[in-house]
């Protein structure tokens, strides 16, 4: 990046460790993401077929149903993070009287 | 008239008085308003609005059929349209909000180039229409079926109600009429689909359920000569699974329609909770669709399924009339069962029955029957509305006023050119509705791949990667596009049915956005950076203030240096 070629800016320190922070945080839930949906729903779907819980053989499982339930508790968790990682870095949203928007 | 179809009319009747009623109470007066509701919709209303906007007629209507008679590989379609909100949530809804401005368009085009912007708008009206044509002649066909009215009559109906509330009330008047129509929707899905578990197992919540009857419909497809019901790869290799699965999420993370919404919120805050509430309301539908798939498929094989033909339910007599069922002439004992009619099976179920007789098969009453017929109406509704939404916005926004007009007219010229494009594109609807051109339905499916493989790429590079620039952008999105469209021409038309590596043209997106990624990466790097000032606002997108408050901690450091009290 040209950034080297500006003399540095005293206080853009939090914004490379809010950065890393999100990137962190989006990676780690992508990652999850991909298990659910792509490993345990496709790539290991018979493996975990071999396996029964109240009669759903558990690929399959993860397939139709596991890998939605998943995907609602991921957007929920990034938004609760983010919510805690704006607050800290105090770049969260707040109207003329300080309530978040 | 029969009472099914007197409850219809009640019911369609009913919920369309409220629609209007919405939008005669959301109607507005200035731009912001029509384009994305002043910014100020709640994020569960919101979130609800998004997901009628998504579940479109053939999300009630077919899905559930479609699993049912693929079995696992019907797992393709529930994943990939729900895992794409992961995407849309975490990379993309958050970093366009802040950016701030009115359509996707926009966003490329400020953030690459003028020539972006229109293959962009270009992209967005072309994916737009295949898609609205295929609502309303799914509204169209709702009213016939249960009405027993031409196709033509239901179409121009169906668009006379959204073009009162798309007209009046834009963005806003859609949103609300989209919270009323998801509440019709989701309960006219979900009443049948407990009843219908209640009566099978004795258990009523569908998702639990149906994992108890899952080894005997095994069992009994197996008897029908249909595949084993949780085998997984019967229909497509696990390459095309897992390609096509892909391809559908990151096509639902590029699609217009969708992206626009998240740009109606009140903040960078509220997209993100916008984009957990969607989910979760689209996952009500999505995770009871392959209970309600499974359940209809035992009904049938267990209560049609060697039976003799004078015998059949009482419901296949009644469906009969629709032709979505039909018994093979001279068959006696029903021993074969399909969902393609060219295959000659004794007893031919069309796709979109399960979910529409499912109440008859549950045994319920009338009312609910017409219930599940508004329901369907408003999927098909509020899915059109909000593309018809998109098509008025590239035309009267990116085309009109930016190419044009060059961005100099009067807020009430605004609000009269969208008001009159929209106008257009309910007409444009209409017409297309009742004469679809032969092309649309092939092309709706292949809309995801197209929207992969250009939008998607292109957004994210533009938000994560400040170096990517307007040549890299505009080759990568042209590339990525055109080897799709070619593969997917080659795979359906030149040389039908020939695949490379297993790979259906549904899931070929997934390597035209591979494609757009290394060439618009590749380009960005060989050509000269963008320009310093527009790496700034790039990088201000990333933070959601817009000026960043000193923290607690901050502030007792510097109480501390300057030796007040902490």
């Amino acid at each position: 990046m040209s950034d080297t070629d500006k003399p540095a800016e005293p206080d853009n320190g939090w914004r490379q460790e809010y950065w890393r922070r999100n990137l962190r945080l989006m990676i780690t839930l992508l990652g999850i993401w991909f298990l659910v949906s792509f490993v345990c729903g496709i790539l290991l779907v018979e493996q975990l077929n071999e396996i029964v819980i109240a009669g759903f053989p558990l690929g399959f499982w993860f397939a139709q149903q596991g890998s939605i339930y998943v995907f609602v508790v991921l957007i929920l968790v990034y938004a609760l993070r983010m919510d805690k990682l704006d607050e800290e870095f105090g770049v969260d949203e707040r109207d003329e009287q300080g309530n978040r928007l | 008239m029969s009472s099914i179809q007197l409850w219809t009319l009640i019911f369609i009747f009913l919920s369309f008085a409220v629609y209007i009623g919405i939008a005669w109470r959301s109607r507005v007066k200035e731009t912001a308003g029509f384009y994305v509701a002043g910014q100020g919709i709640p994020t569960v209303a919101n979130g609800a609005a998004v997901a009628a906007d998504w579940m479109s007629a053939a999300s009630f209507i077919s899905m559930a059929g479609l699993i049912a008679f693929l079995g696992y590989d019907g797992a393709i379609y529930l994943m990939g349209w729900t895992g794409g909100y992961v995407l849309l949530a975490l990379l993309l809804a958050p970093y366009l909000r802040k950016w701030g401005k009115f359509t996707v368009p926009e966003f490329v085009g400020d953030r690459y180039s003028e020539l972006v912007r229109t293959i962009a708008a270009g992209a967005a009206i072309l994916i737009s229409f295949t898609y609205v044509v295929g609502q309303m002649r799914g509204g169209g066909i709702v009213f016939s079926r249960f009405l027993n009215m031409p196709v033509a009559g239901g179409v121009a109906v169906a668009a006379a109600i959204i073009f009162t509330y798309a007209v009046l009330g834009g963005m806003k008047g859609i949103t609300w009429t989209q919270v009323a129509q998801y509440t019709v929707l989701i309960v006219a899905y979900l009443i049948p689909a407990f009843a219908i578990a209640q009566t099978i197992t004795g258990f009523p919540i569908p998702q639990v359920s149906f994992g108890s009857i899952l080894a005997e419909l095994n069992a009994l497809s197996i008897e029908f000569g249909l595949s084993s019901y949780t085998e997984p790869f019967t229909e497509r290799p696990r390459i095309d699974v897992f390609m096509v699965a892909m391809s559908l999420m990151i096509g639902t993370a590029g699609l217009p329609h969708v992206i626009i919404r998240f740009y109606t919120t009140k903040s960078v805050r509220g997209a993100r909770y916008s984009a957990f509430w969607a989910l979760f309301f689209i996952a009500l539908l999505y995770t009871t669709a392959p209970a309600v798939g499974a359940f209809a498929k035992f009904n049938i094989l267990e209560g049609v399924g060697g039976t003799e033909v004078t015998e059949l339910p009482g419901w296949i007599d009644s469906w009969e009339a629709t032709g979505l069922v039909s018994v093979a002439e001279g068959v006696e004992t029903v021993e074969s069962i399909s969902n393609d009619p060219d295959e000659g099976a004794d007893l031919t179920v069309d796709n979109d029955i399960l979910v529409l007789a499912n109440p008859e098969i549950a045994g319920l009453p009338a009312p609910v029957v017409g219930l599940v017929a508004a329901g369907g109406m408003a999927a098909a509704m509020s899915t059109a509305a909000g593309l018809l939404l998109v098509i008025s916005s590239s035309a009267s926004h990116d085309f009109y006023f930016r190419r044009i007009k060059k961005g100099h007219a009067s807020e009430s010229e605004k609000l009269l050119v969208g008001r009159l494009a929209m106008a257009g594109a309910v007409l444009i609807a209409v017409l297309g509705g009742i004469n679809p051109p032969a092309f649309v339905a092939q092309v709706v499916a292949f809309a995801f791949g197209l929207g992969a493989a250009s939008f998607f790429p292109t957004i994210v590079l533009g938000i994560f990667w400040k170096r990517c620039n307007a040549v890299g952008a505009a080759v990568g999105m042209s590339v990525g596009l055109a080897f799709t469209a070619l593969y997917m021409i080659w795979s359906l038309y030149l040389s039908p049915g020939s695949t490379l590596l297993d790979i259906s043209p549904e899931g070929i997106g997934t390597i035209g956005a591979l494609v757009n990624f290394v060439v618009t990466i590749v380009v960005s790097k060989a050509t000269t950076p963008p320009p310093a000032e527009l790496m700034e606002l790039i990088e201000d997108i990333r933070y959601p203030a817009k000026q960043r408050r000193v923290t607690p901690s901050e502030a007792a450091q510097r109480a501390k240096r300057e030796g007040g009290d902490p």
